[in-house]
Parts: C-alpha cells; structure tokens; sequence
C-alpha cells in the first residue's frame, strides 16, 4: 500500500489494446455465467423429468422441434417472442436505477384495455391507421402511467416498488374486469366477458411471407433504441449512477426523483405497447386472455438478459420457444402443459442463484488483480 | 476465573508471543513470518500504515483467523486458538475500535451477560454485589446503572475495557482505541491501563498510528510494513523520526503545502440557521450558522456521532433540510446540480465507495460524474460520447498518480488510496470555489493522506473556501485558518486558530465549553 506514489500502473502506458482486452475478459463474464445457469437448470431439469419416468432427452428433442425445429414452430415462437421482448425491458430499464419492477403484465393488460377503449367508439368512422395510432398512444400513456405511478410511490412516499407493482397488477386485473364485465362488455358474445371487437379490417397484419405481427420488429427497434438511450446518453449515465449508488447520485445534484419516475414511465410504456399489439394484432378486443403470464415471463427474460436490452431479444425468442413447445410436449409425453412452467420457475430460481457469482471468478479478472 | 489464579496475587499479567506468525488470504500474504514478544506487565504498541497487516495479525492471535503459519505462546508455552473463545479461556481479550456494548441495556447488564457462563436465570442482588466487589479492584469508574446508549464515548471505551477485566481478561488487545474519543478522554483511558499495566495486573498489546500515544504510554513498540516486522525496540531508545521512517519506508511523503498570506476576505459561503434529522428523525442538526470566506478553511472538529455527517450531507444534497438557508455569494443555493455547476461546488469524503463513487462503474466513468453533460464527452444535449471519457480519465490518471490497470476498472478493485485520488482527480481538476471536505484521509496511507492535505491547501490558496469536517484533530490543526467545534449537533465553539490551541479545542470537544 505504501508504494502508492509510483506512477501509473505499467499496463497503462501501453493504452487502450489492453483497455479492449479488459473489457472483453470482465464481459465474458456476463456470457458465461448464465451459460452455465442454463445448463445447471438443464440438468436439474432432467433429474425432475428422470423421477417422473421421462425421458429429458425425448423432452429436449421435443422442445427443439416444437419451438425451433420446423418453420411453422418458428412462427409460432416469434409470435410468443415479441410480448416477451416489451415485458423484458418493463423489467430492464428500471433494473438500472436499482428498481425491481415486476408488476409488468398489469401495464400489459391495462395497455391492452386502454387500445381497445378508445379504438371501440372510433369503429366504422375511423381509418385502420388512424385508429392504430390512437390505440398505441393510449395504451403507451396506460401502461406508461401506470408503472411511473409505482416509481413515484416509491421515490416520493417510499413504497418498495416490487410489492408496489404487484399489486398494481391485481388492481388492473380488476379494472379489465370491471369493464369487459359491466359497461363495455360486447354482449353479442356469448363466450368470454369482451369489450366489442376492433374489427379485423382494422388489425395489425403480418410481415409478409409469415403469420408473425410486426411487433416483434417494432420490439427489436425498440431494444436497439433504449440500448442507446441507456448507454449512450446523459439519462442512462445519470440513471445508471443512481442506481449504482444514490448517495452518489445525490452528491453530484443528480434529479433522482425524476430519473426514477421517467424511467418506470418507459417501462410502462414497453408492457402497454405489448398490451397494444396483443389487441390490435392477436385477439382484436381485450379481455381476459389478456392476462396470459407475459408480463412474468418477461421478468425472467430481463434477468437471463441481465437487463441489456439487446440481449433481450435472442433470449426472448429462446423462452418463447420454450412456451411454443408446451403443446407437442403435452401431446407426445403425456405431461401437463405446466411442466414447461416447472422449467421457467427453475431456471428463474437459477438464475437469480447465478447474480451472486459474479465477481467470484479470478479467471474473468486481468492478470495480477486481486480478487 | 480460572487461569489467572494460577499466577501470583500482584502478579496477574500473562505474557503473549508469537513466532512466525504468516497468514495468506488468496495471492496476498498479509501478514510474513511476524514474530513479537510481549512481556507480561508491558504496553506494548503495535504501529503501521493502513493494510500494514496489523488487525490480521491481532486477528490470528485472537483466533478469529487461522494462521498460515506460526505459533502462538502465552505464559512462554504454545497454545492453540481455534477460535476466540478459545483465546479468552486463555487470557486474551480484545477491545475493538467501533463498540460492541448493548445500547438499550445498562453498564451491569450488559457485564453480565457478556459472561460465558451467565445462568439461565440471574440472580440479580448476588450479581450486584459481586459487580461491585470486583469494581473496587479496577481504577476504571463507569455509572453502572443507566442504559449504555446515555453513556460518552470515553463511558462507554471505559466499560468495553472494564468488561474485559471483568471476564478475567490479562491481555488486552487494543485496536485504535482512542479513535472515537477526545484527547482528553484517550489521555485519561491510557493513563489508567497505564497504571494497571505497572502494576503487573494487565498486559496490553495497542494497535495505534499516533505517535505522541507510543511515546506517552508505551514500553515497546512493533512496526509492520507490508505484511513483515520491520522495526522494534524501547519505545526510550526511539525517536518519532525512527518510528515513521520504519513505517513507511523509503516512499516518497509530499512536504505539506505552505499556507500563503490571503488578502481578500470575500465572503463565500454561508449557512443560516441549518436544521436537519437523522435517519431516525431525530434532531441531527440545530440552528448551525456560520460564515467562509475565499482562501479559507474552515474546519470542524468534534467527536464522531455530533451531527458533522448530516451537517456534510445536507451541504451535498443527501439529506433535506428541515429549516434554514444556505448562501453562495449571498444568493440562496440548492444543492442541485445546475447550482453546483454554476457556483463551482464540489467536495469528496471519506469511504468514497459509499458515499460518492459507484462501486461497480468504471475509473473512466467515475472520474466523469461532474461532466458527462458536458461538452466534450456530451457534444450535444443528452448525447453521451465514450472516447472523450476515457481521454478525460487517461490524462487525470496520469496528472493524479492513479494507479490502476486500466481506465476500465470497476473502481471498487483499487485500493483506498487509489480510489481517493480518483475522486480528487473528478473534483479538484477542474475551477474550485466551494469545496466541501469530510475526514477525507480516513482510512488512507500517509503517501495518500500527505498528498490530500497539500491538494487541499493548494485549493485554498487557489481562493477556494473550504470546509472540512474532520474527526481527525490533528487534521484539522494543519489545515483550518478558523476551527469550530461541533458538539450534539451544534456548533459550540469557533475560534481563529492563531488564536487557539489543541487542548482548547479539545476541551470543546469533550463538551466544556
Ligand atoms: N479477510 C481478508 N481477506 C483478504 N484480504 C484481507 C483480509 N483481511 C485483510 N486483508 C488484507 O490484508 C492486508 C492487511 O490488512 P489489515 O491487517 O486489516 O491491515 P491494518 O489493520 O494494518 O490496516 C490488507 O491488504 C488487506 O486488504
Ligand atoms: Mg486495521
């Protein structure tokens, strides 16, 4: 410690190959370590299947082929694919500042209803593309108010943003209900509780040449974007050093309290645009299949991803994969749909275990560091 | 009670040695192959810069590591520690540098529960009697009867002390134990163990880094560098000179800067009746005013736990204010950023890690906090450029001595000093008007602590008006053109330094005032 007055360390003349050097070796890291979550989920995975009498080789062959092996599959895990994209970053851009926002698919279902509410009084008059912009507005200001209400909670009152945003969730679940069950239920639906249909003339279409929506590439837009703003603007610095540290923050006249809420507001906004595409593209009116756990997945998918929004999409397609192969692995295995859940939840548990290793590794630190 | 009862009644002093004493955490050996005798009935002073490896070796002997290597002998025959209970069977005790006592509890409460054997049910009138019985024979006076969170620091140093004594400890190890107290209480807590020591009733190993301590109150000394024993002797047969010199060895110690002659009296900063809470919403700061001026620094001393934190952290903007103005050039000021920015406010502190630096970013962006929205590395309104940033962090690595592998480091891997000098770098490179300073060498290597205090004084002289906070005396001797003293979240005293001295200072301190 005394030698302190030398100068520079010697590696730091030689300048920046070795600063590219050190930067691959600590981001390797961040590669290898979910990797291996995988794969410890993986065969955790196996020894549950094992002890019920199944094959993990028939069940893994079966997920390759229900998600990715055929080119209906792929559709299939696209379409999947792209709520997942929206929800992830509801749990990526506030991950940042520190928060842990997982009440995503109560913006999702509240931007959904939001879509098709102001879409419904505009049928018949309207033309599709302005009615898709009101919709997409709506639901991006729903969902965007709903989770930057959680942000203000917390920062203003102190209210600990994950159980905030949980119980948003169940309050938003009930003002779906509330309407598709009361005043803009369609009652020439004998079926589910739904407000009226936006009509199919009026729904999003397909990219050409596939039966998948466009909003898998309006999400991927999206995760280019936001990679942007959060690494290579003021904001994502700012938002970045208040959630490394919030003393910090403040010491340096940072606007905390804003930071937070603006970055819950887009995160809202992403989970109300997968609430928008779901109507305006899937089901054409809103109710309860709304509420299909993609706002939870995407907690996961943000995770895997740890929370980099370009990781975001490779790893969304993965999950949705995994989801798309529920039905073969039912049909041919004889197994619950729920078994790929079991899945979910132990690579969840996993990869939340795996956060704690990183640091751990002296191979991922340049030579001669201590640990 | 039982191993002291094998020594002679006068004679209860145990004598503590280790040889070889080796302990290796990962690639680093902390602590090479240390071997020091401490005779029974000596105080024997254990000195070194930070990370010299002094806590490690003190820990090994305590038992809380296991040693690499080495033995340990008391009363001239090896003994073996597995754990700290062990040591205590043994005779050996430790007093730590932060309190270990339970607040909500009283003095004898809390004596008596720290007791390996404390019954299921305690006989409280018998208890008291034996307290009583054992305090007669111990110069130390504690009130026994109220909580321990009503007690002063030097109260409750005295009873960490006492309860060691009271478990039949004869060698106590101290670490830094007069950190946390005035100088007054510190001369007052030495003096008695001091005299327990002549008296052969206690043996005491003291980990220090205060000279003026060694040499009034030591027999002995041991100085360890780097992990090795690099000096020790008489403490008669040395000179401060002798000690710091094996301290610190041949590195290069910057000469503290020289204080020029101010001659404008502009005044800067202003507080105006400060009111703030602490974490438990408790009054924390009260009616706080007070006036600096350009070229000065003004420094505030007290004891830990008076209101200097959130006094530091309401100036930085951590903490809101409850009532009160702050003034800049007269015109009232806001710690936000645009007000930081345009009246050139900035300031580092201690544990820079916790309190304004983000562990896990990197030197380069670190080192940007004051200027990542500014031009060149935010060549337009919210667009942020890497390549600039790590140009700004290469020159100020270069320019500040950082030693680090490369401007990619999380800065949380350097070392304390290190990391100190990153901060400085951030806040000093730029035009300083304002500088806001708290302990800022705690903790730190004197090659760093030098370094500090001269940027500081350099500032000043510069035209900066400077506040410090600084538990440190010392520090702010050196330093402060005014001192005040802060005292259960007031300021209680205030003096020109010409025209004061140490024990005055130090006597505010303690609350006489
Ligand atoms: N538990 C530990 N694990 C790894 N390194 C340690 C540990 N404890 C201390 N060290 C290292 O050992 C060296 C000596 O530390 P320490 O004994 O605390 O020094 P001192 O008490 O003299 O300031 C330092 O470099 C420190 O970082
Ligand atoms: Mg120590």
């Amino acid at each position: 410690m005394a030698d302190t007055t030398e100068t520079s360390g010697v590696r730091m003349q030689s300048g920046t190959s070795f600063e590219l050097v050190d930067r691959l070796r600590r981001s390797s890291e961040f590669f290898v370590i979910p990797l291996l979550a995988l794969v410890v989920s993986g065969l955790l995975f196996s020894a549950f299947l094992l002890t019920l009498g199944k094959s993990p080789l028939e069940f893994f062959s079966l997920v390759w082929r229900g998600g990715f092996g055929t080119s209906f599959s792929w559709q299939n895990t696209l379409v999947r694919a792209a709520p997942l994209v929206f929800t992830a970053l509801c749990v990526a851009i506030p991950a940042r500042l520190g928060l842990v926002i997982i009440g995503g698919e109560g913006a999702l279902v509240l931007g959904g209803f939001a879509a098709a509410s102001i879409a419904i009084p505009m049928v018949g008059w309207a033309p599709a593309f302005l009615m898709l912009l009101a919709m997409f507005l709506a639901a991006t200001i729903a969902g965007g108010v709903w989770i930057g209400l959680v942000g203000a909670l917390r920062h203003y009152r102190g209210v600990n943003e994950t159980i905030a945003s949980l119980l948003m969730f169940y309050i938003a679940v009930s003002i779906l209900n509330f309407f598709v069950e009361g005043a803009l239920r369609d009652p020439s639906d004998p079926n589910k509780p739904s407000t009226k249909p936006i009509g199919s003339e009026n729904m999003i279409g397909a990219i050409p040449g596939t039966d998948v929506h466009w909003g898998l590439l309006v999400g991927i837009l999206l995760c280019i974007a936001l990679f942007l703003v959060m690494n290579r603007t003021t904001f994502g610095f700012a938002a970045q050093i208040a959630g490394g540290n919030l003393r910090a923050a403040q010491a340096h006249g940072l606007p905390v309290g804003k930071l937070m809420v603006v970055a819950c507001m887009i995160a809202g906004a992403c989970a109300g645009i997968a609430g928008f595409f779901e109507v305006a593209a899937i089901h054409g009116k809103a109710n309860a299949s709304l509420i299909a756990g993609y706002g939870f997945t995407g907690i996961l998918v943000s995770f895997l991803a740890r929370h980099n929004p370009l990781v975001i999409v490779p790893v969304a397609i993965f999950l949705g994969g995994i989801a798309a192969s529920g039905g073969l692995v039912q049909r041919r295995m004889d197994l619950p749909d729920a078994t790929v859940l079991v899945l979910q939840g132990l690579l969840f548990i996993i990869i939340l275990v795996s956060e704690t290793f990183y640091g751990r590794f002296q191979i991922f630190r340049p030579k001669g560091e201590a640990a | 009670m039982s191993v002291a009862q094998d020594i002679a009644p006068g004679q209860r002093a145990i004598s503590v040695e280790t040889i070889g004493m080796t302990k290796v955490f990962g690639n680093l050996t902390a602590l090479d192959d240390v071997s020091i005798k401490v005779a029974p009935g000596s105080f024997h002073a254990l000195l070194g810069e930070n990370g010299a490896g002094k806590s490690t070796l003190v820990k090994c002997m305590m038992g809380f590591y296991q040693p690499s290597g080495g033995a340990l002998l008391v009363n001239e025959s090896e003994v073996s520690v597995p754990n700290p209970r062990a040591a205590h069977a043994h005779g050996i005790g430790m007093v730590y540098q932060h309190f270990t006592l339970v607040p909500s509890l009283t003095a004898a409460e809390n004596l008596v529960i720290a007791r390996a054997d404390t019954p299921t049910v305690i006989d409280w009138k018998k208890e008291r009697k034996a307290l009583g019985a054992f305090l007669e024979t111990t110069p130390f006076k504690v009130p026994l009867e109220v909580p321990v969170s009503s007690l002063s620091a030097g109260e409750k140093q005295k009873l960490e002390i006492l309860k060691q004594l009271y478990l039949d400890q004869r060698f106590l190890i101290l670490d830094e134990p007069t950190s946390v107290l005035t100088p007054d209480e510190a001369d007052e807590v030495l003096g008695l163990l001091r005299g327990m020591t002549e008296a052969g009733e206690l043996t005491i190993l003291m980990i220090t880094h205060k000279f003026r301590e060694v040499t009034a109150y030591a027999d002995d000394v041991t100085v360890l560098r780097r992990g090795r024993l690099v000096g020790s002797g008489r403490v008669e047969d040395l000179s401060v000179e002798d000690m710091s010199r094996m301290m610190i060895g041949e590195t290069e110690i910057r000469e503290s800067a020289t204080r020029t002659v101010q001659t404008q009296k502009k005044l800067k900063l202003e507080l105006a009746g400060l009111f703030s809470d602490d974490d438990e919403e408790l009054p924390a700061i009260e009616a706080i005013s007070l006036k600096i001026h350009e070229g000065e620094i003004f420094g505030i001393a007290g004891v830990s736990g008076n209101g200097q934190s959130e006094l530091i952290e309401v100036l930085s903007g951590q903490r809101t204010l409850n009532d009160g103005r702050i003034f800049v050039d007269k015109k009232p000021y806001e710690p936000e950023r645009g007000q930081m920015d345009m009246f050139k406010v900035f300031g580092f502190s201690e544990e820079p890690l916790k309190n304004v630096a983000v562990p896990r970013m990197s030197v380069a962006e670190n080192m940007a906090f004051r200027t990542f929205d500014k031009a060149p590395i935010s060549p337009f309104r919210g667009w942020l450029s890497p390549p600039p940033m790590r140009k700004q962090a290469r020159e100020l690595i270069a320019a500040y001595r950082v030693k680090t592998p490369s401007t990619e480091e999380p800065i949380e891997n350097l070392s304390g000093g290190n990391v100190q000098r990153a901060i400085l770098a951030r806040e000093l490179s730029g035009e300083v008007d304002i500088l806001i300073v708290a302990n800022p060498c705690f903790g730190l290597d004197f090659a760093s602590v030098a370094e500090i205090r001269a940027q500081i004084m350099d500032q000043r002289n510069k035209g900066a008006a400077v506040l410090l906070v600084s538990e440190d005396l010392d520090e702010i001797l050196e330093l402060a053109d005014t001192v005040a003293v802060m005292s259960e979240g007031r300021i209680t005293y205030q003096s020109p330094m010409a025209e004061t001295d140490r024990a005055t200072i130090g006597h505010a301190m303690a609350g006489h005032h």
